[in-house]
């Protein structure tokens, strides 16, 4: 296949931005996977903080009850 | 400190950008073409440039290899490890717009008779089989020691892969800069030294996302490790 000159030059640049993009893409996954990952343990968290004090709770009615 | 760090992140980021647009302008319209080789002379602003940055983040994780045996602190793993692979991506890219210089000067993607090229690509290859070392050990204070001294071991091979285009004997490699200083036009050596400042920060951008982005998933890892 015959490239000219100027087709090579402009393959060299776009070669480095098409890096620079999917590396960027890359990054971008990975924080959408962050992101999800952080949501998850937050309502993990936050299920447990409700528990701890559903419990805190029953234990204070507990004796007012016996 | 890093999140003083962090915060800096998208300033630098932004002004990696804008260097990186100027040294497009200045490579692509700006610089004078070269009487010899033509219009294909522009691929020097961005394959010089990329190659001394992967030597320079091949450098950074050697360095950081040596900061990890040195003091035991093993956070260098991770600095080492992040910088090593920046010098690989770079050094992909060395070899790729290299090849596509070789094709519009040489008129041929690769010779084997240059020890420049040769060398680099022994040196890409030595930093890729740093990977399947680190990856083919349980994760632990024995696959950080074992990847510093590896790290450390390639560092030796920057030097030789850089002074080859002066020692090699074919001459097929051009040499601009000499002991005389850069055989070029001031305008096209200042396109060089932004082009240069560009890449370079880049990596340093790319360098701290990807560092930043592997601390917060291992402290995501350990936080998920004390919830479950």
């Amino acid at each position: 296949m015959n490239w000219s000159q100027a087709e090579l030059v402009a393959a060299a640049y776009g070669v480095v931005f098409v890096f620079v993009l999917v590396y960027v893409a890359i990054i971008a996954a990975k924080l959408v996977r962050l992101q999800r990952e952080t949501t998850e343990l937050l309502a993990l968290a936050r299920g447990r903080e409700a528990a701890v004090r559903r419990g805190a709770a029953s234990a204070a009615e507990a004796p007012g009850e016996a | 400190m890093s999140t003083s760090l962090i915060r800096t992140l998208p300033g630098l980021a932004a002004l990696a950008a804008g260097l990186m647009g100027l040294a497009i302008v200045l490579a692509l319209i700006v610089a004078p073409e070269d009487a010899d080789q033509g219009i294909s002379q522009r691929i020097f602003y961005i394959h010089v440039p990329i190659a001394l940055t992967a030597y320079f983040c091949f450098g950074l994780g050697a360095w950081k290899a040596l900061l990890l045996l040195w003091r035991g602190d093993e956070r260098y793993d991770l600095e080492s490890y992040v910088a090593i692979h920046q010098g690989t991506i770079f050094g992909a890219l060395t070899l790729i717009t290299g090849s596509i210089w070789a094709r519009a000067s040489w008129d041929v993607w690769w010779t084997w008779s240059s020890n420049q090229l040769v060398l680099f690509l022994v040196l890409f290859l030595f930093y890729c089989a740093y990977f399947m070392l680190r990856f083919s050990l349980e994760e632990g204070a024995r696959r950080a020691r074992s990847s510093a001294v590896y790290a450390l071991f390639g560092v030796v091979l920057i030097p030789i892969s850089f002074l080859a285009i002066r020692l090699a004997e074919d001459f097929i490699h051009p040499t601009v800069f000499t002991r005389e200083g850069p055989q070029m036009t001031g305008t096209m050596f200042a396109t060089f030294c932004v082009s240069w400042a560009a890449l370079t920060l880049l990596a340093y951008v790319l360098y701290r996302v990807e560092l930043a982005g592997k601390r917060l998933d291992a402290d995501l890892r350990e936080l998920r490790e004390v919830l479950l």
